[in-house]
């Protein structure tokens, strides 16, 4: 068997391509670049949460934020460590995404407003992020598939502590239930946008299938969130803001409205409410930073200079 | 992936012992100046829920590890080798304790 | 649509051993008794509780502020360590303090609900860090001083404390670690990263002396076995920190420093701190407004509101010889300007809320 057909029966025998195993040159490039900018989703998701750290208003609360928020910063680190195993730089790759050339999820662009919006995008956002990654964790790319699932194992109380404030504040003030219906109005539908553009306008998407990097289509991963999701906001005793939900016996599953893809596309080319506010975050933090690494950089070589 | 960047960190390979009585596995890399730092790293990274009791850490660019290319070569001979497996000898099933 | 257990799939054998994944997790407080001890106060027990955790929680906030900031991500997963270690030194530390006042309130009341005047947290923690080597020359200072002061602890007649402190001195010594790896290696860095290095040494330097100046509440707790004296800790960390800076290449702290004397220069870049009055030798305009919430000898007990704003000068320690800082210090509640936005920001979001279940 020549390389190509090692792959391909790799891929066909739903084996695992291992890092130093020939790969086609555009699987290794769709690789590396959805595993960057899901290592970019996970940095950048440390924003609009981190803002909160400092603020959460019970101790318990500050410990559990503080411990998911290090987490992402734990797994965008997974995650970049995959990309490197394909021949990426970490370096090269934040420089991509400060320099606009590399997306992140656009669920990160929209701001957080009160600490409700942390319950709902530990319920919601982290909900749908399960949706889409525990399908990953088989991808045919072996240390991607291997990341997420770590990542998927860390992430399983991220949901959960999400919906248990959430439920917290609902037996709380009426203030505190309209903090909660609030948030969840503003952020339903940029949840639902997390799975991107319909399967009809979604590119790439046929060849990842293809290739076992990607499991299943958008809008299927969409439906499954949507069924998951309906029956948790009733126990909730929330309102999702789509007048068109509804379940529809003949399918078994609800029917619900369409998201503004034209929202999407907006926030996707970087005119979202935060974007540049998120990379601009980011990149002061990189050039900051830059002294503290060359200097690292420099004692670390000093001292291999003396010890040899 | 060009020579400007060379002043980062290099990536060192993290190996976690879960616990006592197991090896070492594998459980992905970081980036580090150098080895002290590595092994900090490696225990806030990969050992934030108490996975583990002991850390190694190397260099990626000292891992001289088998091409795929020779996998024939490497592993093949070992494959018809069955009489290193204890179920190649067959024993009846009545004697006991082997 | 089937969802596979994407696990098993990956791993081909449900065998979680491999990872240890979060097995372990042990209460530092099982079986511990936790009956005061004999010859302590428990208005005084209280209050050394609170003097311990609001360092703790302090020096988490300064550190939260830290995160998605950093020079790199592992930095962001050890800062965040860091955090959640004080973090929890706080509320174990607070919820002794609840227990042992008696009064109903709990870890958030000490919290959110208290003024300035009666944080009793010394003014190093509420620093703000102008940069990373000023968060890594306050961090080593603040991990030095706490790890000395909490392997004393571990023989307190309080088995709470004692058991508290051996958690905490496992925690703290990787803090003190980290600390000192980061201040060697910009000491010892660049050009540009020495001089930084150097001009957070020296900033942080006039905070040092109100480490080592004991509150009568610690000295009448030592008496009883219960609290460890500050100033029994000053050789060991001079030990340190002198060691640290020398491998640093750094120029040790000037020898005035120590007596609580604002060295010739503290720093390029004091930070928004502002104002520190370094040895401000019993002047108390700092704390003006706030003033220390409650006289320590007032007797705690008198429910969350008692006393605030109870005036200059209540409970100080002057007259106790303890040094030029006494009655001047966080640990009498008077802090520096920087303490308002720190409780502005931890405290914003509770008290926005009245009745808030979180």
């Amino acid at each position: 068997m020549n390389d190509e057909q090692t792959f391909a029966d790799t891929i066909a025998k739903d084996q695992r391509v291992e890092p130093r195993d020939w790969m086609p040159e555009a699987y290794r490039r769709t690789m590396i670049r959805q595993v960057a900018q899901h290592a970019h989703s996970e940095i950048i998701g440390m924003q609009p949460e981190g803002e909160w750290i400092t603020r959460a208003p019970s101790l318990r609360r500050k410990a559990i934020l503080l411990a998911k928020v290090q987490d992402e910063a734990g797994h965008g680190l997974y995650l970049y460590s995959a990309a490197e195993t394909l021949g990426a730089d970490r370096g090269d790759l934040t420089r991509r995404l400060i320099e606009g050339r590399q997306k992140y999820s656009s669920i990160f662009n929209y701001p957080t407003l009160s600490f409700a919006d942390v319950g709902v995008i530990g319920w919601l956002v982290d909900g749908a992020a399960i949706c889409n990654q525990v399908p990953l964790c088989r991808s045919s790319y072996g240390p991607y598939g291997r990341a997420m699932i770590r990542i998927c194992k860390e992430e399983s109380f991220h949901q959960r502590q999400g919906y248990e404030l959430l439920m917290t504040m609902m037996g709380g003030t009426p203030a505190q239930r309209e903090m909660v219906q609030d948030a969840v109005d503003r952020w339903w539908w940029p949840s639902l946008m997390m799975f991107g553009p319909p399967d009809d306008q979604s590119p790439n998407s046929a060849q990842s299938m293809a290739w076992k990097i990607k499991r299943h289509s958008n809008d299927e991963l969409r439906q499954r969130f949507v069924d998951m999701s309906v029956p948790q906001a009733e126990a909730l005793g929330v309102t999702l803001p789509d007048p068109e939900l509804s379940w529809n016996a003949e399918r078994g599953h609800y029917d619900f409205g369409t998201p503004d893809w034209d929202e999407l596309k907006r926030v996707i080319s970087g005119d979202g409410p935060c974007n540049a506010q998120r990379i601009a975050h980011r990149r002061k933090a990189d050039e900051d930073g830059a002294w503290v690494r060359e200097a690292a950089a420099a004692h670390a070589a000093r001292k291999a200079g003396t010890r040899s | 992936m060009t020579d400007e960047i060379r002043h980062e960190w290099p990536l060192y390979e993290v190996f976690v012992r879960a616990k006592r009585g197991l090896n070492h596995v594998h459980v992905g890399s970081l980036r580090a100046a150098d080895h002290e730092m590595a092994l900090h790293h490696a225990r806030d990274l990969y050992t934030r829920r108490n996975e583990g009791v002991s850390i190694w850490v190397v260099r990626s660019d000292d891992v001289a590890a088998s091409s795929p290319g020779d996998k024939e070569a490497f592993f093949a001979p070992s494959g018809d080798k069955m009489y290193r497996h204890p179920t190649y000898y067959a024993i009846p099933d009545s004697v006991p304790h082997i | 649509m089937s969802f596979d257990d994407a696990y098993e799939a990956l791993t081909d054998h449900a065998d979680d051993s491999r990872w240890a994944y979060g097995t372990g997790f042990a209460d530092p407080l099982a079986g511990v008794d936790t009956a005061v001890p004999d010859g302590a106060d428990r208005a005084e027990l209280a209050a050394y509780c609170l003097m311990l955790g609001d360092d703790a929680l302090i020096m988490s906030h300064r550190l939260q502020q830290w995160v998605t900031r950093l020079p790199e991500l592992e930095d962001e997963l050890a800062i965040a360590n860091i955090a959640l270690d004080l973090l929890g030194q706080a509320r174990l530390l607070f919820a002794r303090a609840a227990e042992v006042e008696g009064a109903g309130r709990d870890e958030d009341a000490y919290a959110f609900l208290r003024a300035e005047g009666e944080f009793r947290n010394v003014r190093l923690t509420e620093r703000a860090d102008a940069d990373f080597a000023h968060l890594v020359a306050r961090l080593l200072a603040f991990a030095t001083w706490r790890l000395a002061l909490l392997d004393r602890l571990t023989a307190s007649a309080d088995p709470v404390l004692a058991a508290v402190a051996a958690k905490g001195v496992k925690e703290v010594t990787y803090h003190r670690d980290y600390a000192a790896q980061w201040v060697v290696r910009l000491g010892d860095g660049t050009g540009l990263s020495h001089e930084r290095m150097q001009a957070a040494t020296d900033a942080v330097t006039p905070l040092l002396a109100e480490l080592f100046v004991p509150h009568e509440t610690e000295l009448r707790l030592v008496r009883a076995g219960v609290a460890v004296d500050p100033a029994a800790t000053r050789e060991e960390f001079d030990d340190v920190w002198a060691r640290v800076l020398a491998a640093a290449t750094l120029r040790p702290f000037p020898p005035a420093a120590s007596a609580g004397e604002a060295p010739a220069e503290a720093g390029p870049e004091a930070g928004p701190a502002g104002g520190l009055e370094a040895g401000a030798d019993g002047g108390l305009d700092g704390g003006l407004g706030a003033g220390p919430a409650r006289g320590l000898d007032g007797g705690l007990g008198a429910g969350p509101a008692g006393g605030l704003g109870a005036g200059l000068g209540a409970g100080l320690g002057a007259g106790l010889g303890a040094g030029a800082d006494a009655g001047a210090g966080g640990r009498h509640g008077v802090h520096t300007a920087a303490m308002a936005e720190i409780l502005a920001e931890l405290q914003g979001v509770a008290r926005s809320v009245p009745g808030g279940v979180w």
